[in-house]
């Protein structure tokens, strides 16, 4: 393995890749940039997208600072290929159990609001009601 | 290999090549390899909260509309900015322990320590502010409006229960739900039949919202859900700082007594592998639970 990595060996015999300060201090300020964007975002009236947008845009921008910190501060970028393939598949099982969760849960929202036309009175999770 | 560098720098440090590898190098990327694996867990660890999140916003999204009024977002972005700091101090302290610089690897790693005890003196800030306010989950939720202290259940006079389904009782148990003022002012008075703590779930008011009443869009229920959300999130994400702090202590005193070599700092990178995660989980979280519009 690591007779044909040539990053792990470069620095003085260090084990792992030795990230400049530079490309360290790039990131960090990438990712103060990008944090005052998404609070900025929120304040700027004509860039509000609607609860939907506004929600993917955040999103979005929180997978781009994850994803730097991942690359540079984890130093994925200078690992071998199975440390991403680990990550990449973990976020596919993420992606399939939030998805499939939040299907299941629209195809019965029909049959809770008719349980609550029945009676207006009632809602299911309301612990108050009793 | 790699292997054959400590031969000519610190032999000495071979001791702590384990029997089973061939070299430091080796023993390395098979800690690296270990702790991602323990790192994806910790994400499908989070992620049934996420779900837990996802699930409960798409069907009221109108209570996280609401609810995040009360949070404070200065406070969500500041504590942000202290995390992404400390992200950077343990990725610099990583990158001192490869070069052998121990040093500054501990004074890197004081600072990671520094910003964490930050990050959780603002939670804790928060989380007083919210236990002050009764921004609580479950039955522990009280309105801001109300000016006496929750009712216990057995306080709750019976016909608040909507038992009976008279056009009255349905207003009160629905405010929302109601045209006329009657609903609202039972709300606010404490001194009303029925307790305000009662009513507080489903007449709430975001605190810059006039005090209009009646409106189907300043009347919302089950807030308290969002704040269990809330602190389940913030709650089991808090934890892993006060770990992740427990060993960025541990390590600093460490690096400090001169443990770790180039060839040796398996914690130090592990640890700050922990930490990253910790921040990454954080970046999620700011957006998704603070800045709501």
């Amino acid at each position: 393995m690591s007779t044909s990595d040539p990053d792990s060996a470069t620095h003085h015999g260090s084990l792992g890749h030795v990230v400049p300060l530079r490309v360290l201090a790039l990131t960090l300020a990438g990712l103060l940039v990008l944090t005052a964007v998404t609070v900025g975002v929120t304040m700027v009236p004509w860039l509000d997208l609607g609860p939907v947008g506004n929600l993917w845009v955040a999103l979005l921008i929180a997978t781009i600072k994850a994803a730097l910190v991942a690359l540079y501060f984890m130093h994925l970028r200078y690992e071998k290929p199975i440390i991403p393939i680990i990550l990449v598949v973990t976020l596919c099982f993420v992606i399939l159990f939030i998805g499939l969760s939040m299907m299941d849960s629209r195809a019965y929202q029909p049959s809770i609001r008719e349980y609550r036309a029945v009676d207006p009175t009632r809602y299911a999770p309301d612990l108050y009601n009793r | 290999m790699i292997g054959n560098s400590p031969s000519t720098s610190a032999s000495a440090d071979l001791r702590h090549v384990a029997h089973h590898f061939e070299s430091p190098a080796q023993q390395f990327d098979a800690a690296v390899q270990g702790m991602w694996l323990f790192l994806a867990t910790e994400i499908l660890l989070f992620a049934g909260l996420f779900c837990l999140y996802a699930v409960f916003r798409a069907n009221n999204p109108e209570i996280f509309q609401h609810a995040h009024h009360y949070l404070s977002k200065p406070l969500g972005a500041l504590n942000t900015v202290v995390l992404l700091c400390s992200s950077f101090t343990v990725a610099a302290a990583v990158r001192a322990a490869q070069l052998g610089r121990s040093r500054q690897s501990a004074i890197l790693l004081g600072l990671t320590l520094a910003c964490g005890l930050g990050f959780l003196a603002v939670k804790y800030v928060e989380y007083q502010h919210k236990w002050k306010e009764g921004l609580l989950w479950g039955f522990h939720f009280r309105s801001p409006e109300a000016e006496t202290p929750p009712a216990s259940a057995a306080e709750v006079p019976v016909t608040a229960s909507a038992s009976t389904a008279g056009a009255d009782s349905a207003a009160l148990t629905r405010p929302e739900q109601s045209d006329s003022a009657p609903s609202a002012t039972a709300a606010e008075e404490p001194s009303a039949t029925f307790r305000p703590v009662t009513l507080a779930p489903r007449g709430l008011r975001a605190p810059d919202e006039p005090a209009r009443a009646g409106t189907p869009q300043q009347q919302v229920r089950n807030v308290q859900t969002f704040f269990a959300v809330y602190f389940l999130m913030t709650g089991l994400h808090a934890l892993h700082v006060l770990v992740g702090l427990g060993l960025i202590a541990w390590i600093t005193w460490r690096t400090w007594a001169g443990a770790f070599t180039p060839l040796y700092f398996t914690p130090v990178a592990m640890v700050a592998l922990y930490w990253h995660l910790v921040d990454l989980i954080w970046i999620y979280l700011f957006p998704l639970l603070y800045l709501i519009h």
